[in-house]
């Protein structure tokens, strides 16, 4: 019996395991169809960056509610899975709390500090719960909220209150059964918070309570795998593990400093008959600026997936706050799911399949993108570091210089530019001419 | 008191070299409110004897409007052009009262080969101040008054300059008095990101007009801007509100030659 359940855990995990596997290539493969980008450079600002915003979670604190019930989350999960070292090695070679013998008596504090993060991973969740569809917070709202993004983060906080119950109802049911001296379910010391179930539990026989422990044991394990295969394979939450990632690579210099087009400093040079360096890629561009999601570069598709989806950034963005069409979150939403159906296509039709779609156009418009005032609120917003103003900026530079397409007074505003060296219609020979009564 | 605006050409005609440019930005050239912050600060740079110059006639747009629209090509080519000039004279250092120009000379040249130490007037007038050439105003026109400022996004997410503006207006000895959303989460003046140069989209309100209502509801009878866009914007929202004879919107260099009597 033992031997059977051994190997049925065995199998979940490699197949969990194996699923996760093939989720992370897949979002790998996704985000290297991106245009190439160097940020290999300053490593010590990268780790400090990542240290400071997605261990430290510096940004979330700018909302401090938030930000305390998100740590509890983040840490309650991150530690109580260290629980789950145990589990596996207990699945693997059919023991009983493996560490319990050799822990001692830090065994119990070891259990209670988890099931302490374990309640408040409860508790908070049942908040977000509430702040979402009971006190319905605005930033949880908007066009690109779906029933698919809102279902999603109710599924996400659901299973991880389920997965927390299972492990407290678990070590209830140990205690009940430790007291009964049942066989396997040797003295641990006492776990406060679960104790508090024992009660519910004294009642029952031995023979349910083996049961449900272990149902509740397998609940936990299967939980906990699903739960991961869930966020990898197609979920906002993929930013538990993204945000490390991503703002690792976050942007370094100024929010104002905006990319220079390699390919047209060379044009231009040629155009004014300036000295060309050789050493510049001759390559000549795909396309000025971007259109789809490959004309991207692989850190805008590494932001795509690292959006969890909170609206920080659309709640402050001054074009949403007046109600234009632009919302930094949906185009970051629309990079992703267009970059996973470009993915899909090419798994299924080969890599220059044309399924006729495109970033811009099918998902963004052209009304979205020119509302953007490049304000920089939503980056600064962004609790892991993500830029929607970069790929604003390159899919602007599509609609421009590919295909001449802007407003009317942009057209007079270049114009003016080109042919007066000023915005506006003025001629150069006045320019000094503010100066005349100074001088005077 | 005369005032002198060098050129770079006059100077360099006579041997001489200025120890920093004045960027009027084309705004400051051309607006008719903008041109008198221009003569504000000018004023300050005469009356401080720092030596500057101008390029007159020889400055040309940045190039930010066509950058931020999406037109890279025209960028380059008015950097480029701009580079040749000021690489010819081997400027050094410049100053500037747009946030956009700043930005721009400072973060986007570099890379088309123009290296200059690139500062905004008020981080100028602050060095002035931290150096004592520019003192506390005590019981002057602006003393116990509300001031409220209002963040340029180029000047303040863009480059992370909060402190200086906010400085130079504590010379002022008035009542600095903070909008809801401030510093880093400032609220833009709907001006960036090219929207100067054409309406906006459809919505349910202008920006200029949010941002507005928020500085008067600080009760402030001055909106201190440190930008000719947001200039611009906030000016039109006080006219929209019918506010314009009480509350009145000054660059930060405008205020300070005010108080100095300048």
């Amino acid at each position: 019996m033992h031997v059977v359940a051994q190997i049925i855990f065995i199998v979940l995990l490699s197949a969990a395991g194996a699923g996760i596997y093939l989720s992370i290539s897949r979002i790998r493969k996704n985000i290297l169809l991106g245009r190439d980008e160097d940020r290999s450079d300053n490593k010590m600002a990268r780790i400090k960056n990542m240290l400071l915003m997605a261990l430290g979670q510096k940004k979330m604190f700018k909302k401090p509610l938030p930000a305390i019930l998100h740590f509890f989350v983040y840490a309650g999960f991150l530690i109580v899975n260290i629980e789950m070292l145990e589990i596996v090695i207990d699945g693997i070679f059919g023991t009983h709390r493996i560490f319990a013998p050799y822990l001692g008596s830090f065994y119990p504090v070891v259990i209670n500090i988890f099931e302490f993060l374990a309640l408040t991973v409860i508790i908070a969740c049942v908040v977000f719960l509430i702040r979402r569809n009971i006190a319905h917070v605005k930033r949880f709202s908007g066009t690109e909220m779906t029933k698919w993004p809102l279902l999603d983060a109710n599924l996400i906080l659901g299973m991880e209150i389920l997965l927390m119950i299972a492990f407290l109802k678990m070590n209830a049911m140990d205690q009940v059964l430790q007291a009964m001296g049942s066989e396997h379910y040797l003295p641990t010391g006492t776990f406060y918070i679960s104790s508090m179930l024992t009660g519910f539990y004294a009642s029952f026989y031995e023979e349910f309570l083996v049961f449900a422990e272990r149902a509740c044991w397998w609940f936990h394990i299967i939980g906990v795998m699903f739960f991961a295969n869930y966020v990898f394979f197609n979920s906002k939450h993929l930013h538990i593990f993204m945000a490390f990632i991503n703002t690792y690579y976050a942007k370094l210099t100024p929010a104002g400093k905006f990319t220079n087009m390699p390919e047209v400093t060379k044009e231009v040079k040629l155009m004014l008959n300036l000295p060309v360096e050789e050493t510049a890629t001759d390559a000549a561009p795909g396309r000025f600026g971007a259109k789809d999601v490959k004309d991207l570069t692989w850190k805008n598709l590494l932001d795509a997936y690292s959006c969890t989806e909170c609206g920080r950034c659309t709640q402050q963005c001054p074009a949403n706050i007046t109600g234009k069409k632009l919302s930094p979150r949906k185009i970051m939403m629309d990079t992703r799911d267009r970059l996973e159906e470009v993915g899909k296509n090419i798994k299924q039709h080969g890599a220059d399949y044309d399924d006729g779609k495109s970033l811009l156009g099918t998902y963004i418009s052209e009304e979205e993108l020119l509302a953007c005032t490049t304000c920089n609120a939503c980056v600064e917003a962004c609790p892991v570091t993500i830029d929607p103003v970069s790929i604003i900026m390159q899919l602007r530079r599509f609609k421009l210089m590919e295909e001449s397409q802007a407003p009317a007074s942009w057209n007079s505003m270049l114009s003016n530019i080109e042919n007066n060296m000023a915005p506006w219609k003025f001629s150069p020979a006045d320019r000094f001419n503010w100066a005349d009564k100074l001088k005077g | 008191m005369e005032y002198k605006v060098p050129t770079v050409a006059e100077l360099k005609a006579q041997g001489k070299d200025p120890e920093i440019i004045f960027w009027v930005g084309c705004a400051g050239s051309f607006d008719d409110r903008v041109k008198a912050v221009t003569v504000a600060f000018v004023k300050i740079l005469n009356h401080l004897q720092v030596n500057f110059a101008v390029l007159g006639t020889e400055e040309a747009c940045t190039g930010d409007p066509a950058k931020r629209a999406g037109n890279e090509f025209l960028f380059q080519m008015q950097a480029m052009a701009n580079i040749e000039v000021l690489n010819g004279y081997g400027i050094k250092k410049i100053v500037t009262a747009c946030p956009h120009c700043f930005n721009t000379l400072k973060n986007e040249y570099p890379e088309l080969g123009g290296n200059y130490e690139v500062i905004h007037h008020s981080q100028l007038l602050q060095q002035f101040i931290n150096e004592g050439k520019i003192k506390m105003t005590e019981g002057g026109e602006f003393k116990g008054k509300k001031i409220t400022y209002h963040d340029s996004c180029y000047l303040g997410r863009a480059n992370n300059v909060y402190e200086a503006p906010r400085k130079v207006l504590e010379t002022l000895d008035a009542d600095l008095v903070e909008m809801k959303r401030c510093k880093t989460t400032g609220l833009c003046c709907g001006a960036g990101g090219a929207q100067m140069f054409k309406e906006p989209e459809k919505g349910n309100k202008d920006i200029n007009i949010e941002r507005t209502e928020e500085a008067l509801a600080t009760g402030a009878k001055i909106i201190a801007a440190a930008c000719p866009f947001c200039m611009t914007m906030l000016s039109d929202a006080v006219k929209n509100k019918e506010q314009e004879h009480e509350v009145k919107v000054y660059d930060l260099a405008e205020l300070i030659a005010q108080s100095k009597g300048l």
